[in-house]
């Protein structure tokens, strides 16, 4: 059994000129100690998912359709009060921007204790020696004296590293870690991921690692799912979305990916722009821009079907049709 | 932050030097002392004596140095309306403002606070959108109006409470308390409300609106994202970090309350340095007026201090050399 | 103006605002009476009653004194649309100049920058830690003084004008030289000089339009301010004299009289003036929110 099953979860927002559908019919499963990366541009929903499986949805978002399982469990239908005990302890979340993450007033060593005290019974003397071993174990170095110090005394790498401690502190089935190293300077972006990576083998968590870059994904996920307005296109082992990706907008996306040792005349760049939520076309979100389309593509919206090594919701793939590569 | 405070007092003196500046220029319009003090009659001889007597005859920037010198001895030299020392004037009267800005503002951060929070964390309760509404009603309110609409209803139409003076007032040492007697109490009633309504109103609003743009932080986020519970929320993580705009801003309204203290004082005939301040205006008692601005000035650069102090204290990005401001 | 329409507070208080600066500008035209006009005045008239209330005194109400008179004879009514006229006047006036003021500060802060700028936002930074109330006060308590009582009446209304004014400005200053910073650095700014346009020129004609905005919305804010600002000088009796009352004085001198049971001649001055700023407070409101990008 899939740790987390995400079962056609669709969320919208009532807005004043109409209802939003920001998320619409996403399905996909992350199993025990597998990463699972989802790429996408801005606004394709990666970071609702990631919201929505938390439940931490700013109003007047709401999920308006589908289930959410953990561990089989149903957890989007969960009251408040037991979500809030999900949160931290079976899903840890990391986010953005480091500098905004942490709370500027409160040190870091109270932020670790406080998290774990909420979640694990312990005596405050062995919720500090363990805060201690986090630091270490996130790489800050001479932990015992930088436990009191605030976060604005850490440079942004070391930050990011006290957020994944406060994200794994609890001891977390489930990571989503949205955009983790975005905010961060590229020499120390590849030792963040690594981090992550090493410290969730470790302590046998999954992570759901949603991000805007390829390279990232490329090099540290077992799956990746390809998410386009607010549905996915494609999902399939990094492997094979990368070498050979079956959707067309995958095919755009690692197209225009500058790859050293290859020359390349110009980037490949796909036409037109991902649509706004509130004119979302008919039929297959991407028709307008794919250079494939055929009429089915207008009017019924694919679902995910088998293409080769990964699944595509692209009409291409139909059983009654021959499979193009 | 001995330096820091050391700068900030050197930052103080040339403001302070202006305002005793002007403080001293105002005396020049007032008229010739040596006319009004010689009368009609007099000669020139005795008029050179008087000039050279009372120093008239030195360099402008002399009897300025000699003004400032005495102010900073307490001397303000002597009311032209009551003709006493203005510096025992402003002590006699002092007890009565101080009575009355202190219970205002008592009044004002135990109903404030309290309700300030509450509006911000159940925004959307019928109590918070009553308190809104009369906040806002609050702001359009001058202070003289609800002095004299609370007169008009609990002394007039009620007579529950008196509309002026102190009431029987208790003296020893060199204070007056209205605290001791019953009519003491009663008088300070109406007029610590006036003065507390307009900081009760200010600090809820500041309060709320503080409290809801921390609620939309990032932290706040991760804190919830962590499982962290709505009271330690409320009540930890984002109660702290409301707290120290805020303190700033309510240091500010000491001045505030020194503002609405001369016009709730003038409304309730109170006997404090306020309306001694409006009544020498109305006369043009200059003496009083120039030792005003300077004790108003100074008493904000005090301020002003403090409220930087306390800024230390409570945040510690300023302890290490941070920026405030920063990670919002 | 979707949002405008949609939202009853803002209808009915712009419909307020509307009266309230109709009825003020055109008092002339508008007032049942002219409570100046000495020779119209009868002490027969005098502490009347508003027609609707019961008699007090033993005197009646009159439906041609509808608010009731003072102790002179003179109508509250005809006072209060005359005392507004006042009233908005001087409170516009002092927005203006507070306005120009601080425009002009924030502009040459902003645009020169180095000492200039220090120098000009230490005063501004050391006058915002005053309340403005207590700076116009002093201000205006300070002229007066000064100025030969022959003098003081005539002079009144500008002393005013100027003490509110001075007592706002800084606020400006501080808008328009952030939006001067922002707006230096733009790569429009930087043509200009390539050019060879003058500063001044490049100030007014490029810069200026661009730092409006936010302007506007802060002299909107602070109208209702100055005309409490006015109101409370007034009362406090460093305001506009008797022969030139605004609705602050009025209140003032109807004071005197509440003890006595002549309630209304204070309380309908009163009434307007809250009427009055409540009203141009909720429109301030609403032009702030509808302006802020943020909110829409």
């Amino acid at each position: 059994m899939a740790l987390l099953d995400v079962d056609r979860l669709t969320v919208e927002f009532p807005t004043r000129r109409g209802t939003l559908r920001a998320l619409d019919g996403v399905s996909f499963s992350i199993d025990a100690g597998e990463v699972l990366g989802v790429v996408g541009e801005s606004g394709a929903g990666k970071s609702l998912t990631g919201a929505a499986i938390i439940g931490l949805l700013e109003p007047p978002g709401r999920i308006a359709g589908g289930e959410i399982r953990l561990n089989g469990e149903r957890i989007d239908t969960l009251k408040p009060e037991a979500m809030r005990h999900i949160r931290g302890k079976q899903i840890g979340a990391i986010f953005q921007d480091p500098l905004t993450t942490l709370n500027p007033l409160y040190s870091v060593g109270r932020q670790l204790v406080e998290t774990m005290q909420v979640h694990l019974k312990l005596s405050d003397a062995e919720a500090r020696r363990r805060a201690v071993g986090w630091l270490r174990d996130v790489g800050i170095p001479a932990p015992e004296q930088r436990i009191d110090a605030y976060p604005h005394q850490f440079s942004g790498g070391m930050r990011q590293r006290v957020v994944i401690a406060l994200a794994l502190c609890a001891e977390p089935r489930l990571v989503i870690a949205d955009e983790p190293t975005t905010a961060l300077d590229v020499s120390v972006q590849a030792q963040i991921i690594a981090l992550l990576r090493r410290l969730a083998r470790e302590h046998g968590a999954s992570v759901m690692l949603v991000t805007h870059d390829m390279g990232v994904i490329a090099e540290t996920a077992d799956r990746v799912a390809v998410m386009y307005a607010g549905r996915i296109a494609e999902i399939g082992p990094v492997a094979e979305v990368v070498k050979s990706p079956a959707h067309p907008y995958s095919k755009g996306l690692m197209g225009s990916i500058p790859a050293l040792g290859h020359r390349m005349v110009r980037l490949a760049q796909i036409d037109g722009a991902m649509p706004r939520l509130n004119v979302i076309p008919r039929g297959c979100a991407f028709n307008p821009r794919c250079p494939r389309v055929f009429d089915r593509c207008r009017t019924e919206r694919p679902e995910l079907l088998p293409a080769g090594a990964t699944e595509a919701a692209c009409w291409l793939y139909a059983n009654d049709v021959p499979h193009h590569a | 932050m001995l330096p820091f405070i050391i700068s900030r007092l050197l930052q103080a003196i040339p403001v302070l030097l202006v305002v005793g500046l002007i403080a001293f220029a105002m005396f020049a319009y007032v008229g010739d002392p040596v006319l009004i003090m010689l009368g009609q009659d007099y000669t020139e001889a005795q008029r050179v004596a008087l000039v050279h007597q009372l120093g008239l005859d030195q360099p402008f920037f002399v009897q300025y140095a000699h003004f400032i010198w005495n102010a900073l001895q307490g001397n303000f030299g002597i009311s032209y309306r009551l003709a006493r020392p203005v510096s025992d004037l402003l002590l006699e009267r002092f007890p009565a403002t101080f009575e009355l800005a202190m219970t205002a503002a008592m009044l004002s951060l135990l109903i404030g606070v309290p309700m300030g929070v509450y509006t911000g964390i159940y925004r959307n309760s019928f109590l918070s959108r009553i308190f809104m509404v009369a906040s806002l009603a609050g702001v359009s309110l001058p202070t003289f109006l609800i002095g004299i609409l609370l007169i008009l209803i609990f002394s007039v139409d009620l007579g529950w409470l008196p509309s002026f003076g102190r009431g029987d007032v208790v003296h020893f040492a060199h204070w007056s308390t209205g605290f001791l007697t019953l009519s003491g109490l009663k008088a300070l009633i109406l007029p610590a409300v006036t003065l507390g309504l307009f900081q009760t109103t200010l600090i809820i609003r500041l309060i709320r609106a503080e409290l809801l743009e921390v609620l939309r932080s990032d932290y706040i986020k991760f804190a919830r994202a962590r499982g962290i519970p709505d009271r330690a929320i409320h009540f930890g993580h984002a109660l702290k970090n409301t707290l120290v705009p805020v303190i700033t801003v309510v240091g500010l309204q000491l001045g505030g309350l020194l503002a609405f203290s001369i016009i709730t004082e003038t409304v309730f005939q109170w006997p404090g340095m306020g309306l001694l301040l409006v009544q020498s205006i109305n006369v043009a008692d200059i003496p009083v007026m120039s030792a005003y601005l300077m004790l108003i000035s100074v008493f904000f650069v005090v301020i002003n201090l403090i409220v930087d102090l306390l800024y230390f204290a409570v945040d510690p990005r300023l302890r290490t050399g941070g920026r405030p401001g920063m990670a919002r | 103006m979707y949002s405008f329409r949609t939202s009853p507070v803002a209808m009915v208080s712009a419909l307020i605002a509307v009266v309230c600066i109709l009825g003020a500008a055109f008092s002339h035209w508008l007032a049942p009476h002219d409570p100046f006009d000495l020779a119209s005045l009868s002490l027969m008239d005098s502490f009347k009653p508003p027609a609707f209330s019961p008699p007090v005194g033993g005197i009646d109400g009159d439906w041609s004194f509808p608010l009731g008179t003072d102790d002179q004879g003179r109508d509250v009514l005809s006072g209060i649309m005359y005392g507004a006229q006042i009233s908005l006047i001087v409170g516009a006036c002092s927005i203006v100049f507070a306005t120009v003021v601080g425009v002009a500060v924030g502009l040459l802060a902003g645009y020169r920058g180095g000492w200039v700028d220090t120098l000009l936002m230490r005063i501004a930074d050391v006058q915002l830690s005053f309340p403005a109330i207590l700076i116009a006060l002093l201000v205006d308590g300070v002229i007066t003084a000064i100025l030969p009582r022959t003098m003081r009446e005539n002079l009144e209304l500008y002393v005013i004008i100027f003490a509110i004014g001075i007592s706002l400005w800084p606020q400006f200053a501080r808008t328009v030289r952030g939006s001067t910073l922002v707006e230096r650095g733009k790569d429009y700014v930087l043509a200009a000089r390539v050019i060879g346009l003058s500063s001044s020129r490049i100030m007014r004609s490029h810069i200026l339009p661009n730092v409006l905005g936010p302007v506007t919305v802060i002299a909107t804010l602070n109208l209702g301010l100055a005309i409490i600002s006015e109101a409370t000088l007034s009362f406090l009796g460093v305001g506009l004299p008797p022969t030139q009352p605004s609705l602050g004085t009025l209140i003032r001198i109807g004071n005197a009289f509440l003890f006595s049971g002549e309630w209304w001649v204070t309380i309908f001055p009163g009434i307007a003036l809250v009427l009055m700023v409540l009203s141009i407070n909720l429109l301030g409101d609403w032009l702030r929110d509808a302006l802020n990008p943020r909110l829409r």
